[in-house]
C-alpha cells in the first residue's frame, strides 16, 4: 500500500464538491427534522386521544426502522405509486423524516421540563395560548435542548453516506466513483474520513461551547 | 400613588356596587377522577371583603382558588364573577360553556399569588412585573416601569429590579410575586398559602406586606393559609372549611376564640399544637 500525493491532489476537487453536497443534505434535512419534530413533538401532546397516539405510533415506527431502508423505500418504491423524488430531495426528505422523530423527543422533554407553575402563572397573568408559548414556556424550554439538538444533528452529518446508496453525489459515492474508475482506494476514502473528521472536530468544539452556554443550569 | 390608584378604583366600584356581591358560588362541585372534593359549595364575597379560608389539608380551599382563577375547570354549579357567570357564557340567547375568550376576558377580575411563586425565571424582576401589564393590556413599556417601580418600593424591593428571580430569598420572590399580581391591578386577589414555602424567618416580611395592602387598599381578597395569626388579623370573614364544604364561618373572633362546631374546634387545637400562633 504505497501513499499517492499526485493523486490525492488530483481528487480533492471533486470529493470537495462531495462535500458540498453532503453539507446541504445536512443542513436540509437538520431543517426538515426541525420543523416536523416540532410537529410530531405537538402532535403527541395533542388533547385528542387518537392523534396522540397516532403521532406517537409513527415515531416509533420511523425510530424502529433502519434509516437505509427507508431511503430504499422512499426512492426506488414510491416512484411505484407515482412519487418520483429527485435524489437529494428523497435523502432530505429520509433523513429529516428520520431525525424529526429523535429533535421530537428532545422538544418534548425540553417542554416538559418546564415546571407546571409557569403554565399557571402565565394563565394567572392572562397571557394567551400564544404569548404563554412565545413569552414563558419556549424561552425556558429552548436553551436547556440546543445541546442535544447540535448532537443530533452531528450525528445526522456523519451517516449521510447512507444516501450514496441511493446516488446522491455526496462526498462519500463521489469517492467510490473515483475508487471505482480508478481501482485506488486508499487516497478517496482516507481523504473522506480525514474531511468527516476534520468538520466533527470543528463541531464538538462547537457542542462543547453550546453545552456550556446553554446545558441545563443547575 | 399606589394606594391612590387602588383607592380610586374601589371608590368607583363603590358607588354602584356596594351591596351586589362581587364573586358568588352557587351549587359548585369539583371532583378528579372519583374523588370529589368539592360537594354542592356556596358562598358570596362582598366586594372589597378580605376573606380567610381556613381547614384541614384537602378540604378544598386551594381547589376553589384555583377554580377562580380558571386553572381547574368546574364539575358542577355556578361561579359569578363582577355580576358575570365564569364558566358560563350566553350565546343567541342560550347559555353555553365558556370559551377561551371568555375565559381570557374574566381573568381581568382577577389576580393570584402562589404557594411556590411561580416566578418567571428567565425574566428579571421588573420585567416579571412588566410582562402582562405590557402583553395584556398594551401598557408602554416606560409606564409600565414607572408603575412596577412604584409596586417594588411598596413591597420594599426597589433595588432590586435588576435581579433574576434566582438571585433573590424566598420571602422577596414571594413579594416581586405579589407586585406581579398587583401590576395588573385586578379587583379579586387570591393568596395561595402564599408563605407555606417560606422559611420561618421570611414569613413576616410578605404578611407585612399583605396587611399593608389589606389595610391600604379596597380590593377583595380570598386568602388560603394555615397561618392562623395572620388570618384572624387579616380577614373580615373566616371560613372554615372540611371535605369541600363550609363547615362554619364567621368573624375572625367567633372562630377563632369561640367556635361553634367541634370540628373546628378539633382543628385549631391540632394547628396549636403544630405549633402555629393564633
Amino acid at each position: 500500500m504505497d501513499w499517492d500525493w499526485q493523486f490525492a491532489r488530483e481528487i480533492t476537487p471533486i470529493l470537495l464538491q462531495g462535500l458540498k453536497v453532503t453539507l446541504i443534505a445536512t443542513i436540509l434535512g437538520a431543517a426538515v427534522a426541525a420543523v416536523l419534530g416540532l410537529v410530531f413533538a405537538l402532535l403527541r401532546r395533542s388533547s385528542n386521544r387518537v392523534v396522540a397516539r397516532t403521532a406517537g405510533f409513527l415515531v416509533q415506527f420511523i425510530r424502529g426502522t433502519p434509516l437505509l431502508v427507508q431511503l430504499y423505500f422512499i426512492f426506488y418504491v414510491l416512484p411505484d405509486i407515482g412519487i418520483r423524488l429527485p435524489a437529494l430531495a428523497a435523502g432530505v426528505i429520509g433523513m429529516g423524516l428520520h431525525y424529526a422523530t429523535y429533535a421530537a423527543e428532545v422538544y418534548r422533554g425540553g417542554i416538559e421540563a418546564v415546571a407546571r407553575g409557569q403554565w399557571e402563572a402565565a394563565r394567572a397573568t392572562n397571557l394567551t395560548m400564544r404569548q404563554t408559548w412565545t413569552h414563558v414556556i419556549l424561552p425556558q424550554a429552548l436553551p436547556p435542548m440546543i445541546p442535544a439538538l447540535a448532537n443530533y444533528l452531528l450525528a445526522m452529518f456523519k451517516e449521510t453516506p447512507l444516501l450514496s446508496a441511493i446516488t446522491v453525489l455526496e462526498m462519500m459515492n463521489q469517492a467510490k466513483s473515483v475508487a471505482n474508475s480508478t481501482y485506488r482506494y486508499v487516497e478517496p476514502m482516507t481523504l473522506v474520513g480525514v474531511f468527516f473528521l476534520i468538520i466533527s472536530l470543528i463541531s464538538v468544539a462547537g457542542l462543547r461551547w453550546l453545552e456550556r452556554r446553554y446545558g441545563r443550569r443547575t | 400613588m399606589i394606594v391612590h390608584q387602588f383607592n380610586a378604583a374601589g371608590s368607583k366600584a363603590r358607588q354602584d356596587l356596594d351591596d351586589a356581591p362581587i364573586i358568588r358560588i352557587h351549587d359548585l362541585r369539583k371532583s378528579f377522577g372519583s374523588l370529589t372534593v368539592i360537594d354542592g359549595l356556596s358562598f358570596e364575597v362582598h366586594r372589597g371583603e378580605k376573606l380567610a379560608l381556613i381547614g384541614p389539608s384537602g378540604s378544598g380551599k386551594t381547589t376553589i382558588l384555583r377554580m377562580l382563577m380558571t386553572l381547574e375547570t368546574i364539575s358542577g354549579g355556578r361561579i359569578e364573577v363582577c355580576g358575570e357567570p365564569l364558566y358560563h357564557m350566553s350565546r343567541n340567547g342560550a347559555e353555553v360553556p365558556a370559551d377561551e375568550a371568555h375565559l381570557h376576558e374574566m381573568r381581568r377580575h382577577i389576580g393570584m399569588v402562589f404557594q411556590h411563586f411561580n416566578l418567571f425565571p428567565h425574566k428579571s424582576v421588573i420585567d416579571n412585573i412588566t410582562l402582562a401589564p405590557m402583553l395584556t393590556q398594551g401598557v408602554a413599556r416606560a409606564d409600565a416601569e414607572r408603575q412596577a417601580r412604584e409596586l417594588l418600593e411598596m413591597v420594599g424591593l426597589a433595588d432590586k429590579e435588576a435581579s433574576m428571580p434566582s438571585q433573590l430569598s424566598g420571602g422577596q420572590k414571594q413579594r416581586v410575586a405579589i407586585a406581579r399580581a398587583l401590576a395588573l391591578k385586578p379587583e379579586i386577589m387570591l393568596f395561595d398559602e402564599v408563605t407555606s414555602a417560606l422559611d420561618p424567618e421570611l414569613v413576616e416580611e410578605v404578611l407585612e406586606v399583605m396587611k399593608r395592602l389589606a389595610a391600604e387598599t379596597d380590593m377583595t381578597m380570598l386568602l388560603v393559609t394555615h397561618e392562623m395569626g395572620f388570618a384572624r388579623e387579616f380577614a373580615d370573614r373566616v371560613l372554615f372549611f372540611d371535605r369541600g364544604r363550609i363547615c362554619e364561618q364567621g368573624t375572625p373572633e367567633q372562630i377563632f376564640t369561640n367556635p361553634a362546631q367541634d370540628r373546628t374546634r378539633t382543628f385549631l387545637r391540632k394547628i396549636i399544637a403544630a405549633g402555629h400562633r393564633v
